[in-house]
């Protein structure tokens, strides 16, 4: 075991699959000689060479493109995109393209590309460097989506994407590269150092696509949340000392309904969130699913916990952030039907 | 007519409908005028053959100059057979369409030269990302047509379960790719994989064939950003067919003097080849091929060509361009030079060409009276219905078990 950041156990990710399999290569804008703009492929050209960790052009549809060739050759490419707002020029390759080869050529070609890109806000990043996109992609047949909320699961869930037979886009929640995160803008950066999850081993283990976790035990009331909000509940719960029970989706699709529909026929309220804007959020998804699920068990309306329906503003970023009491607030509503 | 001068420039063809066909505005440079350099020249070197028309069959179909690659009779015959098996199945799929056979045909009436030379002039081992009109690939090389026609029919033995469009093949063990209806996308997966032909070391190259109208997408652009960059053993054919649907090739072109020119931006040898001119097309793709090989990279190769027939079924030309274009392109028919070339040299005559467009009459008929005993889209039997889950993972989840069940399959 080894203390790690989420940046270092990404970095382990690439670094002991691109030990054990030559077919892995990882490439991206600046994401080869310099090892990323968040360095999540530091020294890994310098370890396994230029061809295969490299520098790709500013073009996101040509850096899916060429993953997508590579990948019906037999390569297993781990393509970064920047910044998930940047992920939009590629979006034709990964909808059209990357999403569908197997299904349209009934398997006779498979494009198993893993999409790394960091999403969310709490950076001061504006609205160009904040967006959390993942549900454009839950609308997309044939990719799978992955949010981890931790290092240890990011290494275990990104070697998972990379040994998955199917393509995979993989976001990871930049506010939690280098530490905790519960929601309090201003103070000093926590860090993982003092996280269990913050432990995490050097080898190699991978963590289940398509499986959730409860993080924090409760009867109360059920919060579903992904990536930077695991994190927001929890503290939340802790906060308001509510009994709460906080469930990390880790996997968007598939998600794992069995984990969360136990949950909340055991709890009989429900919150599930998101950071990204309201209307038509994977929240959304879930809240539809769960009511079909749960319907009968299910004491109070289910309540969103959301960003607005806005662009993520840069000088007002605590205001859109659905930070504590945005999820105080919703367990209070729950509470009291 | 009142007649308001545009304010900014649209670029518009000589001719419309109504008009009289002319291509007297296309410059035609001679025969065996272009000269062949070495294929590891610097890409910037080639400028003059991007702007030129490389040119083997002369009016006399004959060939002449440098870029004669001097086939043997036996691979003439072949190509032959293949292109008038391209059309004679073009036009027979056409009748099946429009008796409802099949929800939607394309034919490459007039560009058999460019995909059947093209795929003969590479190695069987090469990959292909093919756009909708190079059927003449698979024949070349040797796709079984009865196979084919259950694709387009949509039958119980297409290969693709009924997933996709007719003409929009896939035949891995031939190494032809998925043919996307979104345009350009098969550029940068072309490069890609190139690129991993070469970390395989395995010899094997890829080519690719985009549209004149779709070189305007992005992808085409960034394609060869990264065919420059990473110096990508991959043949780019540009296939000029004069139109794109109902937009003529300048909307696309702009100020460019040819497509060709346009891979000269990205410091790739590019070359502009007659596109009916089966010895030209062979000739430059194998000089693109063995530039590829070894190591020196991507070649932008635009077919100069003409779509003689409408764009897809859904199509009529009537509504935007002369009728009668096609008889009168200055590059003639792809099918009728080749076959003039061999009868010159002595190696063809008319009775054989009678006999062998009989016999490939008699075969795609057979082929399909066999395709449709699996079944057609119209009377089925199609893919079983609960094939529609299969495929769209490694293994379904639980959301496909479920919808599965849903829809009582």
């Amino acid at each position: 075991m080894a203390k790690m950041n989420m940046i270092q156990a990404l970095n382990s990710a690439l670094d002991n699959m691109m030990e054990r399999d030559p077919d892995v290569i990882s490439f991206g804008e600046d994401a080869g000689y310099f090892g990323g703009v968040f360095r999540v492929t530091a020294n890994l050209q310098t370890k396994y060479g230029l061809d295969r960790s490299f520098d790709a052009p500013i073009n996101e549809a040509a850096i899916m493109g060429m993953a997508i060739g590579m990948a019906a050759k037999g390569l297993k490419p781990v393509a970064e995109i920047q910044f998930s707002d940047y992920i939009f020029p590629g979006l034709d390759q990964i909808v059209s393209e990357m999403s569908r080869i197997r299904y349209r050529t009934a398997g006779a070609f498979t494009t198993p590309v893993v999409v790394r890109t960091p999403c969310g806000g709490g950076i001061r990043g504006g609205q160009t460097h904040s967006m959390s996109p993942e549900a454009f992609f839950t609308q997309v047949p044939g990719v799978q989506v992955v949010m981890p909320s931790n290092p240890y699961d990011a290494k275990g869930l990104l070697i998972a994407a990379i040994e998955s037979p199917d393509p995979v886009i993989f976001f990871e929640p930049k506010r939690l590269y280098n530490g905790p995160f519960e929601g309090h803008s201003g103070g000093a950066l926590a860090s993982w150092g003092n996280h269990p999850k913050g432990e995490v081993p050097e080898g190699h283990y991978s963590l289940p696509i398509g499986k959730a976790e409860v993080v924090r035990e409760g009867s109360a009331v059920t919060i579903v949340a992904y990536g930077t909000l695991v994190l927001v509940a929890q503290a939340a719960a802790e906060k308001a000392g509510i009994d709460a029970e906080v469930i990390d989706l880790k996997t968007l699709v598939p998600y794992d309904i069995e984990t969360i529909a136990r949950s909340v026929n055991k709890t009989g309220r429900c919150i599930v969130a998101q950071e990204a804007p309201r209307t038509s959020g994977f929240a959304a998804e879930l809240a539809a699913q769960i009511q079909e699920e749960c319907f009968f068990a299910l004491e109070a309306p289910i309540q969103r916990v959301t960003g607005w329906d806005t662009p993520y503003p840069h000088a007002h970023e605590w205001s859109y952030f659905p930070g504590p009491d945005r999820f105080i607030n919703a367990m209070n509503t729950v509470l009291e039907a | 007519m009142a007649h308001t001068e545009p304010r900014f420039h649209v670029p518009s063809p000589h001719v419309r409908p109504g008009d009289k066909p002319d291509f007297s505005h296309i410059a035609i440079p001679p025969a065996g005028e272009a000269k062949r350099p070495d294929t590891a020249v610097p890409g910037m070197e080639t400028q003059d053959l991007a702007l030129g028309l490389v040119r083997v069959l002369d009016h006399n179909h004959q060939a002449v100059g440098e870029w004669d690659p001097k086939l043997d009779a036996d691979v003439l015959r072949e190509g032959l057979r293949h292109m008038v098996l391209t059309r004679v199945y073009d036009d027979r799929m056409l009748k099946l369409q429009r008796q409802g056979k099949m929800s939607f045909y394309m034919k490459s009436t007039g560009e058999e030269a460019v995909a059947v030379a093209g795929a003969m002039a590479m190695s069987k081992d090469d990959m292909v990302f093919p756009s909708y009109r190079q059927q003449g690939i698979l024949f070349a090389r040797g796709r079984d047509i009865v196979e084919m026609m259950c694709h387009c029919i949509s039958n119980s033995r297409d290969n693709l379960k009924g997933r996709q469009l007719p003409v929009h093949y896939t035949w891995a063990e031939g190494k032809f790719f998925s043919i996307s209806g979104n345009l350009a996308t098969q550029l940068p997966q072309a490069v890609g994989y190139a690129m991993a032909c070469e970390y395989r070391g395995d010899g094997e190259i890829a080519a690719t064939w985009i549209g004149d109208g779709s070189t305007a997408e992005g992808d085409f652009h960034g394609a060869l950003v990264l065919a420059s960059t990473y110096r990508a053993p991959v043949i780019v054919n540009v296939v000029n067919n004069q139109w794109a649907i109902s937009t003529f090739q300048g909307i696309a072109a702009g100020e460019a003097p040819t497509f060709a020119y346009k891979g000269l931006g990205y410091g790739l040898a590019s070359l502009r080849v007659d596109g009916n001119d089966f010895l030209a097309v062979y000739a430059a793709t194998q000089w693109a091929a063995k530039r590829a090989r070894d190591g020196h990279g991507t070649t932008v190769i635009e077919h100069f060509t003409y779509r003689a027939d409408a764009h897809s079924t859904s199509d009529d030309p009537s509504g935007y361009r002369p009728k009668g274009e096609n008889e009168i392109w200055p590059l003639g028919d792809p099918v009728e030079r080749l076959k003039q070339h061999l009868i010159g040299l002595g190696e063809w005559d008319d009775e054989r060409h009678a006999a062998l467009e009989k016999e490939l009459n008699e075969l795609v008929i057979a082929s399909y009276k066999e395709a449709e005993s699996h079944g057609t889209l119209h009377d089925g039997p199609l893919s079983p219905v609960e094939s529609i889950f299969e495929d769209v993972y490694a293994e379904p989840d639980w959301r496909l078990r479920r919808q599965r069940q849903d829809l009582g399959v």
